[in-house]
């Protein structure tokens, strides 16, 4: 599939990410303990660079992990086929801690609660927020970001493709249109 | 996948599908808690017609972490003794609506039969002399976990081949990975023209160093009514694994409940060479892809099967 228009490119992205650990740093002042979370798969990539820029910032070793939400999904029995799983990855001792959960895309919120489930499966954090590279808008739970990359405002045919370079081969997002037959 | 029956179903990609999302499950069991939602609102009913510790508990732990609600039915103290027919247990049970019904029975062929009797998924836990098809996917994963691939790997089956469904099952699993396997134990207790599988079949253990994994079956005492081998003592003196004949580069394998003393010596089965330990905790991991393949995604997407005239 071809997009239709190019929204953000590899600086813009770039730009992005450092002004989120900005405010993930001033929002957490003082607070040693937080811990990024990133969703599979690009959240995790998102989240790990946010990661190493948020360690500069403070000047401490912030606990990265990374959760796949298969498990947790709200429609996994009315799928035809399973949900593939992949290995979620917290190593750290979330309870006390502020985690920010990073996913690419905010579309109904489905996603962010299952992670919210998931994250609880580890124990109980202080605090839980949430930044999200762009938000489409189009909410279906009562979920909002805390930090937000770009607002796309978008049409529900509409297709927001975040690509990122360790798995892509190159960092954009872009916006396509999906032929009404094959968007359900 | 509607049931796994059968290992001779699952060519190698299958296989390597299921343990690959193992591979996967197993960070569940690392969580404070483990317990995931993926299969809320699914019923597993265990049906298991002789005695199990390991299997049954195993699936029963596989279905709880995943969430889906559990019916232990076992033969002694319920209708079966009463003499109800499998197909009747069958029957009753499926009005309880289960997704799935992971059986064991003392008679080839009952899970393949069963699955022509109900809509819910089967899965064979062992069908007499037949198969154990959770048993070679967890062998699988417990090596390939020490190993890497299989390909090229010597693999030793050692002892009761005839009574054994784990041997049927292991056969052509390992080698659908790409392992060679060989088959040893007197001949009394290796069915004639088994190479037909494609493996090698040695009377004695005088090559053993050959192999790379020893693969020991358990000596089974209770469906010996007739004299198999002369006495169980000369059996541990020709074939038992002991640590004068593993050496310290093979892994030594076996399905349990060891035999102490018969099929394998005390110090084998505390040696560093023994995965066996390995081989209890993947089968809850294994168990877990195996439900979570069957039982996740839509069931409405299955056949019904036709009614059948018994």
């Amino acid at each position: 599939m071809t997009d239709g228009k190019i929204v953000l490119r590899e600086d813009d992205i770039q730009r992005a990410l450092t002004r989120i650990a900005h405010e993930v740093a001033e929002r957490n002042a003082g607070d040693a303990k937080v811990a990024i979370v990133g969703i599979h798969r690009r959240g995790a990539v998102l989240a790990a660079r946010l990661r190493e820029i948020l360690q500069r910032l403070l000047g401490t070793a912030v606990p990265l992990g990374d959760l796949d939400i298969a498990f947790y999904r709200d429609d996994v029995a009315s799928r035809p086929e399973a949900p593939v799983v992949h290995s979620s990855h917290v190593d750290f001792d979330i309870d006390g801690r502020t985690i920010v959960i990073v996913d690419d895309v905010l579309y109904t919120g489905r996603t962010v609660r299952a992670a919210i489930e998931a994250l609880f499966a580890y124990g109980r954090p202080q605090r839980v927020q949430l930044a999200v590279l762009a938000d489409r808008g189009h909410r279906e739970l009562p979920i909002r970001p805390d930090y937000v990359g770009k607002n796309l405002p978008t049409a529900r045919e509409e297709r927001v493709n975040v690509r990122v370079a360790e798995i892509d081969g190159v960092d954009e997002v872009g916006i396509s249109v999906v032929p009404a037959e094959i968007s359900a | 996948m509607n049931h796994l029956l059968s290992i001779e179903d699952l060519d190698r990609e299958a296989i390597e599908r299921i343990v690959e999302q193992a591979t996967r499950f197993a960070e569940v069991g690392d969580r404070e808690i483990k317990k995931v939602p993926a299969l809320r609102g699914r019923m597993v009913l265990n049906l298991f017609y002789e005695a199990s510790t390991r299997t049954r508990s195993s699936f029963e732990l596989a279905a709880k972490r995943l969430s889906a609600d559990v019916v232990n039915f076992v033969s002694s103290g319920s209708a079966v003794e009463k003499g109800e027919s499998l197909k009747d247990t069958i029957l009753t049970l499926s009005a309880h609506k289960p997704d799935a019904i992971v059986i064991r029975t003392p008679w080839a062929g009952a899970a393949d039969l069963v699955s022509g009797w109900t809509s819910a998924a089967i899965v064979n836990a062992g069908d007499g002399k037949h198969e154990h098809p959770t048993q070679a996917l967890l062998d699988v994963y417990t090596l390939q976990r020490r190993l890497g691939p299989l390909d090229g790997v010597s693999i030793w089956i050692v002892g009761d081949v005839v009574h054994s469904r784990v041997a049927r099952s292991n056969i052509l699993a390992f080698q659908r990975m790409g392992a060679k396997v060989t088959l040893a134990g007197p001949p009394t207790l290796i069915p004639r023209g088994i190479e037909a599988l494609g493996c090698d079949v040695r009377y004695s253990l005088s090559e053993l160093s050959k192999a790379d994994v020893v693969y020991a079956l358990r000596m089974q005492r209770e469906r010996m009514s007739e004299a198999w081998v002369p006495s169980l003592r000369e059996y541990a003196n020709w074939f038992q694994i002991d640590a004068r004949r593993l050496s310290p580069r093979q892994l030594l394998m076996h399905p349990g409940p060891v035999n102490r003393g018969i099929e394998l010596s005390g110090e084998a089965v505390d040696s560093p060479q023994a995965v066996i330990a390995e081989q209890v905790e993947a089968g809850v991991v294994v168990r877990m892809a195996v439900l979570y393949e069957l039982l996740a995604g839509s069931r409405a997407f299955r056949p019904v099967p036709e009614p059948q005239l018994a």
